[in-house]
């Protein structure tokens, strides 16, 4: 009862900070006569970004970003749980892999960005290929991490009992790694919006980067450049809420 | 006692790389017997358990159990470890449940037998529960549920209760032969008065990695007179041998291990 009053308390108090320190924004804004284009105010960003929804303009652009950021992360998320389950169960091949894994999750794969138009082409594959690589260094590590660090003595539980490999693997392995899993997740999830974005830049017709290279050079709109921000950083946390959702889903799932 | 014991451990020898811990040693267990196996820290009583329950190979030497050879999930074997080791993503009735749910047991027997473990240990109230929130006490009974879940002929307890405070400790030491009921026990543990309490014969496995002693335990008394007996003369010069001969086989193991 008591941490229940603490935690509303907590995110009442969140939310007053946030709204003072937009209210601090707005006040400056208007006090210093800034002018919009360098810094819009909170409520001009707020009426851009209800316009840009009522017009369609923010929804022309979401859907493509959504689509490449769930393929994307899809095909990563799986890769890269595939690939630290792989070099979690096996040793040997997390001796030989591991190194390669750590140099690839230290490269800006960013960079390579402009590789990836060259291979796929301006449209969608290149930004999907670029979320997929992006989000599954962070799952795939996490997870070898994760599922080589199991309980030790709940394997040998398991093993006690009889488990077979796939039952010790399913059953106690990927458990026990759960929760670092997940962990690894929330993490690739957020870096797939940089990644969509980072492939929008590069080029392409449609989506959130798109908008904001729109917003900033032809349109010189920076109150939509804002409000394609909040859209994106909207995104950002909306994938890493999928991400919770999925593990306490898996929790209860398993209990 | 029947010509053919369910447990019977010949010439037994195991190393961990080059250090031997156990060497020719033998032993026998009956059906519906009690033994407890006395020793030091890093005597081998641990390793002789998992031997018995097919998680370690022999490198010289036979067991057999029922007359067949030791093998990790066999049904006549229950097993619970130093700590309870429950998993955490299951409810305690699905972590009483796993020895069944592995073997691939029908459903409904399996939550039977679960209902019937947890009733046994006293802990029935706990089936949904969140393993996570339970006690030292509670976590205990719930891994014993586990070992007894399939009706085990051969319990293999390694110091089931050493984690636990010293009330909670006395508590399972004086129900354990009514828990364990017509089943035979291996008990792996440091404390004397434990050993003295659950078994019918108390082993001593010394520093040679061989039983060196053996003195008879209380469990085949009454409940109610185990405690009184322990405390008895007999019972004390018991405990007393037992402690002289403990703390001789640590000073060996001790001196084997410098």
């Amino acid at each position: 009862m008591r941490s229940e009053r603490v935690r509303s308390g907590g995110a009442a108090t969140t939310l007053l900070a946030g709204l003072a320190a937009l209210a601090v924004w707005e006040a400056a804004v208007r006090v210093t006569n800034v002018p919009q284009f360098l810094l819009p105010a909170p409520s001009a960003v707020a009426l851009r970004f209800a316009e840009a929804w009522s017009d369609g303009t923010m929804l022309r652009h979401l859907v493509p970003t959504l689509q490449e950021l769930v393929i994307g992360g899809a095909i990563g998320g799986a890769a890269g749980l595939l690939i630290g389950v792989a070099l979690g169960v096996s040793g040997a091949a997390r001796r030989i892999a591991s190194p390669y894994l750590v140099a690839a999750q230290s490269t800006p794969l960013l960079a390579l960005g402009p590789l990836f138009v060259i291979w796929f082409g301006p449209g969608p594959a290149a930004k999907i290929a670029i979320c997929a690589l992006i989000s599954l260094f962070p799952l795939a590590i996490s997870t070898l991490v994760a599922v080589r660090d199991a309980d030790p003595g709940i394997l040998e539980l398991y093993r006690s009992l009889g488990a077979s490999r796939l039952q010790l693997l399913f059953g106690a392995r990927l458990p026990a790694a759960r929760a670092g899993i997940f962990a690894g997740a929330r993490v690739a999830a957020t870096l797939a919006v940089v990644g969509a974005i980072v492939g929008e830049w590069l080029g392409g017709s449609a989506g959130l980067g798109v908008l904001v290279n729109l917003a900033r050079g032809s349109l010189f709109d920076t109150p939509l450049l804002f409000a394609t921000l909040l859209q994106i950083a909207i995104l950002g946390v909306c994938a890493y809420a999928a991400v919770v959702v999925a593990e306490r889903l898996a929790s209860r799932l398993s209990r | 006692m029947s010509a053919t014991p369910l447990l019977a451990i010949d010439s037994l020898d195991f190393s961990f790389g080059t250090r031997q811990i156990l060497r020719g040693l033998s032993l026998r267990v009956e059906r519906g017997e009690a033994v407890a196996l006395l020793g030091a820290n890093g005597s081998g009583k641990s390793t002789l358990l998992r031997l018995v329950a097919g998680l370690l190979e022999p490198a010289v030497g036979v067991i057999t159990i029922g007359g067949s050879r030791p093998r990790a999930g066999r049904p006549e074997i229950g097993i619970a470890f130093q700590d309870a080791r429950l998993a955490p993503w299951r409810s305690v009735a699905r972590n009483v449940a796993l020895p069944l749910e592995l073997a691939g047991s029908d459903a409904s027997l399996a939550r039977a037998a679960v209902a019937s473990a947890l009733e046994r240990l006293g802990v029935a109230h706990l089936g949904d529960s969140d393993p996570t929130t339970l006690s030292g006490g509670e976590r205990g009974r719930v891994a014993l549920a586990r070992a007894l879940v399939r009706k085990p002929e051969l319990i293999l307890l390694d110091e089931p209760f050493a984690a636990l405070d010293a009330l909670t400790r006395d508590r399972f030491d004086d129900e354990l032969p009514e828990l364990v009921g017509g089943a035979a026990l291996l008990l792996v543990t440091h404390d004397i008065d434990e050993a003295l309490l659950a078994a019918d014969r108390v082993l001593l496995l010394g520093a040679s990695g061989r039983i060196e002693s053996e003195a008879p335990g209380l469990r085949r008394l009454p409940s109610t007179a185990r405690r009184a007996a322990l405390a008895a003369p007999e019972g004390a010069a018991q405990r007393a041998a037992l402690y002289s001969a403990l703390r001789d086989a640590a000073k060996g193991a001790g001196a084997a291990n410098a």
